[in-house]
């Protein structure tokens, strides 16, 4: 079936005429909706809610540039890709944006021809062991067999890590996090690497989370942010300012539930600038006047969305750390809106 | 001829459609025109699209390093190595798996088969049981089902099964101890090549001097204690160079002899198994075929029941067969690819998945796979039509 996949994404790009030539922008308003590349299901970051929504981390991204677009953050839809098939789906138009926890490398910029808009999460790559085995650091994993989801960055940093620490591993392939989760938990595998948050994710869904252990070794950088195909610098800005303002929305303390007001009586005029009651920076991003506004109260602001999906008080647990706003000492920021 | 010659001066150009010699011609042109120019168009559409797109095209990525491990590798390989030597190994794996799932289905296929025809009832219909069952089972569902029956009920390498000393089996996969090749082996080789050839030519001078005096040999007994015996002797000649490298629990994993890992287990027995089925229904129609006169007939001559299978049955089963048995091994061939389902490193898991994603050069890792697989089906067409020659009916 992957095979297949991969057929279908070779026969898109035989198969897209002018789709990358015409604006995205228009596209997306002729078809009413945004269609939006999301991970196959990774626990806090991107789930099927009980009414089979797509909600999570990244999927709040797509809903606020819905949001900005349409003014209405249920008009996308979205397409679960594997490692695989994500990149060929952007390219092709199948997608017009991927919010999947992908890292931002260079020759995923200039060789896959794909922009970065913006980072949303700061991870790097950690290990995952069961308690049982008493391994307190990843340089004790010398012969062990480790799963890995295939076509990441993460199998390259796998092999340069063991490479540079003389060890040897046997490499278990997979395909999703599900099926990683199945043969850790089976022991097919001794230890299963991924991004740190992915493993914090799926070790949530445990039956016994305590039995399993992070290793404190982060062998990575992996920054992770949504993406948009080379071509069209209108749609990357928008997509860009939109995950801004998320952010920006953060750090000058507007949410969801205060953005109409704000937007009315802010004194500061940063604020009132990027919810849309003064300046044009709507309508220079193609945009609706009040799209900032939308889009925060979309999802509620960068923080926000954090706190409700993986942050400390969910099962997930994960802690700010690096993705705590620049003022708060870590590396979340946001351009001027101006 | 002349008659051609004839009309050609009075050619008119309704002749293309009125004129049912010239109507034939003008309408393959116009077909072959059409399919060329479809396919020209397709061609020509791509290389467009990928230039607006930006896409860069070409196999130059094949000499850069991989970055990436495989856990099966037939031959050195690290992820410092190409991309084409990762290539090499899944061609090797792909192989490898089409090669071992061949001879056990056609071992398991005839012997399902013959006993299919067999007069106990229960065997018969145990059989028929069986056949019914895994040829209307999906692959894809029988591979994953191996693969969770290996993973998910054979206990951890910590408490692995050892059914025989010094052969593990666990849910990191079957590991038996592995022949060690010390210096000095090439000379058992060398007496196997040598036995092989011995066999071989044994077998033609029996059959010449059962020609001209009706004396028989008892050739396969023969034979085969050449073959063993021979390199048996080059073995203790040469100082038993050949020693066992027995396998060993250190750490996480078993160190030291051989590994079938559970995705190569899971993957055999589901193409084993799968296609076994449907070749014994080939062996069983083949037997079928051949009227129960002949085998009446052969006995009136007073020819030995196992003989009359193999001189007179089997020969005759064989040429009704082999065109089916071709396919099933080409579709066994082809099936194979579903090992991306449990993630062996075949050819569409090395170069059409890593590969192709960590590079993005979809087009032309799928054109690799494609030919790769189109050489594969075709050699085993080629071998395989060339043995259904040698064993077809040589009609006078």
């Amino acid at each position: 079936m992957k095979v297949l996949s991969g057929f279908i994404a070779a026969a898109a790009v035989v198969g897209v005429a002018a789709t990358a030539s015409a604006s995205t922008l228009d596209d997306i308003k002729a078809k009413g909706f945004l269609q939006c590349g999301v991970s196959t299901g990774v626990a806090g970051f991107a789930f099927t809610d009980d009414k089979g929504n797509w909600q999570g981390f990244d999927p709040a991204v797509c809903q606020a540039v819905a949001a900005a677009i349409f003014g209405d953050k249920s008009k996308v839809k979205y397409t679960p890709t594997t490692g695989k098939t994500r990149f060929e789906a952007l390219k092709s138009g199948e997608i017009d944006m991927l919010a999947r926890n992908t890292t931002w490398t260079l020759s995923r910029d200039a060789d896959l021809k794909l922009t970065f808009v913006g980072v949303n999460y700061y991870d790097g790559q950690g290990f995952m062991v069961p308690k049982s085995l008493g391994v307190k650091s990843a340089k004790e994993l010398d012969g062990a067999s480790v799963c890995i989801q295939t076509g990441t960055t993460t199998e390259l940093n796998l092999a340069d890590y063991f490479r540079t620490n003389n060890m040897k591993y046997e490499p278990v392939a997979i395909e999703t996090n599900a099926e990683g989760r199945t043969n850790y938990l089976a022991g097919r595998c001794d230890v299963y690497t991924t991004d740190a948050s992915g493993l914090a994710a799926t070790r949530a869904t445990f039956e016994n989370p305590n039995d399993h252990v992070l290793l404190p070794e982060i062998i990575s950088k992996e920054p992770l942010g949504p993406l948009v195909r080379h071509g069209d610098d209108q749609w990357g800005d928008i997509v860009r300012w939109t995950l801004n303002v998320l952010i920006s929305a953060e750090e000058l303390g507007v949410t969801a539930a205060n953005a109409d007001d704000m937007a009315k009586n802010a004194k500061n005029p940063e604020i009132k600038r990027m919810l849309g009651t003064e300046g044009k920076f709507g309508p220079m991003l193609g945009l609706r006047q009040d799209w900032g506004l939308m889009a925060v109260k979309a999802g509620g602001n960068y923080g926000e969305i954090f706190e409700r999906f993986i942050g400390a008080k969910t099962p997930i647990g994960l802690e700010r750390g690096l993705n705590a706003q620049w003022v708060n000492g870590g590396l979340i920021y946001s351009p001027p809106v101006r | 001829m002349s008659a051609i010659e004839y009309q050609a001066p009075s050619f008119k150009l309704e002749d293309l459609w009125t004129d049912r010699r010239w109507r034939a011609i003008f309408v393959q042109i116009l077909a072959l025109a059409g399919l060329f120019a479809f396919l020209a168009y397709i061609v020509n559409n791509t290389i467009n699209n990928l230039q607006t797109l930006g896409i860069e095209t070409g196999y130059g990525f094949l000499n850069d390093p991989s970055s990436y491990d495989i856990s099966q590798t037939l031959i050195d390989y690290d992820s410092r190595s190409t991309h084409g030597r990762a290539t090499i190994v899944g061609i090797l794996n792909t192989g490898l798996i089409a090669l071992c799932g061949i001879i056990t289905a056609t071992l398991l296929g005839f012997t399902v088969g013959v006993l299919r025809l067999s007069g106990n009832w229960l065997i018969s219909r145990m059989m028929y049981c069986y056949v019914e069952f895994t040829r209307n089972v999906p692959l894809l569902l029988q591979i994953l089902l191996w693969y969770a029956l290996v993973v998910h009920s054979l206990p951890r390498p910590k408490n692995a099964l050892e059914p025989l000393s010094g052969i593990f089996l666990s849910n990191r996969g079957l590991v038996l101890p592995g022949p060690e090749f010390g210096s000095g082996s090439w000379i058992i080789f060398i007496a196997l090549a040598v036995a092989v050839a011995g066999a071989i030519a044994f077998r033609r001078y029996a059959k010449r001097i059962q020609e001209t005096t009706g004396k028989i040999y008892p050739v396969i007994s023969i034979s085969l204690s050449i073959i063993v015996v021979l390199p048996l002797l080059a073995y203790f000649a040469a100082g038993q160079p050949v020693s066992l490298n027995w396998p060993a629990l250190s750490g996480f994993n078993f160190k030291g002899g051989l590994t079938l890992r559970p995705e190569f287990l899971a993957l055999w027995f589901a193409l084993t198994i799968y296609t076994a089925s449907f070749i014994s229904e080939i062996v069983r129609a083949g037997i079928q075929s051949v009227s129960h006169g002949q085998t009446e007939a052969s006995y009136a001559l007073g020819i030995r029941p196992n003989w009359t299978m193999r001189l007179v049955i089997l020969p005759q089963a064989l040429r009704v067969i082999l065109p089916p048995l071709i396919s099933q091994y080409l579709n066994l061939t082809k099936n194979s690819s579903l090992a991306i389902a449990v993630g062996y490193m075949d050819i569409v898991a090395t170069i059409g998945g890593i590969s192709l994603n960590q590079t993005g050069r979809a087009l032309e890792s799928m054109s690799i796979v494609l030919a790769i697989y189109l050489t594969f089906s075709l050699s085993i067409s080629m071998v395989m039509n060339w043995y259904n020659k040698r064993v077809a009916l040589v009609e006078r």
